[in-house]
């Protein structure tokens, strides 16, 4: 605030104080006379107001706001950029209030935040806490029960693009992921599109035309292995998924088809900037946990 | 002393001086804000809208999304907790109109962008049941289907640019091609995935 203005609000408050204090005792000097002469002048059917001052305690009351304010102005900033003889701030009312939480959190958090994963997971505390997290923050993609929808990878069962360990786990959550597949269209062209669709088909399940898999296969080999891997099993580092299994990220094989043509691109948004270190560890075992119920 | 009686008696005069004393709280509450520089300067960092993204706020606004998304985190634990930094003034600057709004149906969207991916903001403006079963959110299925105004958008970047927004001219003259061939859908989801990034999301 410019020093025009800071002055400019000191003043004006000052001066209203001073004049309300003035007003009221002001007001309140006239005598009170309780007899039929000293009257407003207002009459109503034969009925008459006295003019008397307003009664003691209510003028008190009055004069205890000003006091008040008075006090407050001094405590409080509130007096162009003077900041109050107790220092107050909201941001520092904010930050005591955020490290009380934090702190109440880290404390409920030691009983398991620094053990192996495999006793973590096996903390009834830390999952409880884990899937409050994943539902909060995860579940609108992935849904609440973790099995995913199409576009957002089921969870829940143990087929990972980007590894299932739990530090490759936690590295998606912390970082996020972006899987890009490019449209191949252009180079396959249509029929090399629908012979190299045949031969991934032909991975994960049966009944293809045995000549279209045949081409497909070596066009496969030209232009899928660099991320898919030689025998389609996919690979981690790309996050590219693998194609043998009947497991389909995007609803079913009916898309390979245009995600030749098209390309794909899916994005998991990075979370170490939304959740502290502490929680991506909790939220991720929880996810790695999902995986490990069957084994 | 003056009888009060005279200003009781006189509605024009008591008119002028309940304006002057309720214009005293004017001037020491407000006009000194619009000098200070927290409250009148973007966030460090804080660039005007580019033409997707402020076709996407028209948008924003013309479908009321305000009606159930306040924009405007306030500074207390449990709203960072789940939001994010609290809202600073200096992020609202090239809000017009502002879009803090009080009213909750939905979360806030103060601080949604980056959080969730472009194609799951595609699918949930759609259908938000598809991903959030519970939702009661209404779908925008349209929005896809529409194109940008052009004209308005570049129109409305004038009058922003008349009202001191930094747009320069070759920004003007470049939107139209930046958007011509995109579709409201794209325009609000690019509006989304940039609010709130200025500042960075802390608190949580």
């Amino acid at each position: 605030m410019s020093n025009f203005w800071h002055w400019t609000v000191i003043i004006i408050v000052v001066l209203h104080m001073l004049a309300y204090l003035w007003l009221l005792f002001a007001t309140s000097k006239k005598k009170v006379a309780k007899n039929d002469e000293n009257t407003t002048g207002h009459e109503w059917d034969g009925i008459v107001e006295l003019d008397s001052p307003m009664p003691r305690w209510w003028l008190w009351l009055f004069v205890g706001t000003i006091i008040f304010a008075g006090a407050y102005l001094y405590a409080y900033p509130g007096l162009g950029n003077y900041e109050g003889s107790l220092g107050w701030t909201q941001h520092n009312q904010f930050e005591a209030n955020y490290k009380k939480v934090t702190d109440a959190r880290n404390k409920s958090f030691a009983a398991f935040i620094d053990k192996p994963i495999d006793e973590m997971i096996a903390d009834k505390n830390a999952m409880l806490i884990g899937g409050r997290i994943f539902a909060n923050n995860c579940a609108l993609c992935h849904g609440s029960d973790a099995q995913g929808a199409t576009g957002f990878p089921n969870l829940a069962d143990d087929d990972w693009n980007w590894g299932g360990e739990f530090e490759q786990v936690l590295t998606s959550v912390k970082q996020g992921r972006n899987g890009i597949m490019p449209a191949l269209g252009p180079a396959l062209g249509e029929d090399g599109v629908k012979q190299v669709a045949a031969y991934v088909r032909s991975l994960s399940s049966g009944g293809q035309d045995a000549a279209l898999v045949a081409e497909g296969q070596g066009k496969f080999a030209m232009f899928c292995v660099a991320c898919h891997g030689p025998d389609g099993k996919g690979n981690d580092l790309f996050g590219a998924p693998d194609l043998t299994d009947d497991v389909w990220l995007h609803g079913s094989s009916d898309i390979i088809e245009t995600a030749m043509y098209e390309g794909l691109n899916g994005q998991m948004p990075a979370h170490a900037d939304i959740l502290d270190e502490n929680r991506v560890k909790l939220v991720a075992a929880y996810v790695y946990s999902l995986s490990q119920k069957d084994k | 002393m003056i009888n009060h009686e005279k200003i009781e008696k006189n509605i024009g005069l008591m008119g002028v001086l309940v304006a002057i004393v309720i214009s005293f709280a004017g001037i020491i509450e407000i006009v000194p804000l619009m000098s200070q520089a927290s409250v009148v300067e973007p966030v460090e960092g804080m660039k005007p809208r580019n033409a997707l993204q402020l076709a996407g706020q028209n948008i924003y606004v013309s479908e009321g999304c305000y009606g159930c998304h306040s924009q405007q985190i306030r500074p207390f634990v449990d709203e960072t907790l789940r939001y994010g930094h609290y809202s600073l003034a200096g992020e609202s600057v090239y809000d017009r109109p502002f879009q803090w709004g009080s009213k909750r149906t939905g979360p806030d969207l103060a601080r949604v962008g980056g959080r969730y991916s472009d194609e799951w903001h595609e699918i949930h403006l759609i259908d938000p049941r598809t991903v959030v079963p519970t939702s009661n959110m209404p779908g925008y299925p349209w929005l896809a289907e529409t194109p940008i105004d052009v004209e308005e958008t570049v129109a409305s970047m004038k009058v922003l640019q008349g009202l001191g927004h930094p747009y320069t001219d070759e920004e003007i003259a470049a939107a139209a091609d930046m958007i011509k061939d995109k579709t409201e859908l794209q325009a609000l989801v690019a509006y989304l995935q940039n609010l709130g990034t200025a500042v960075p999301r802390s608190y949580q």
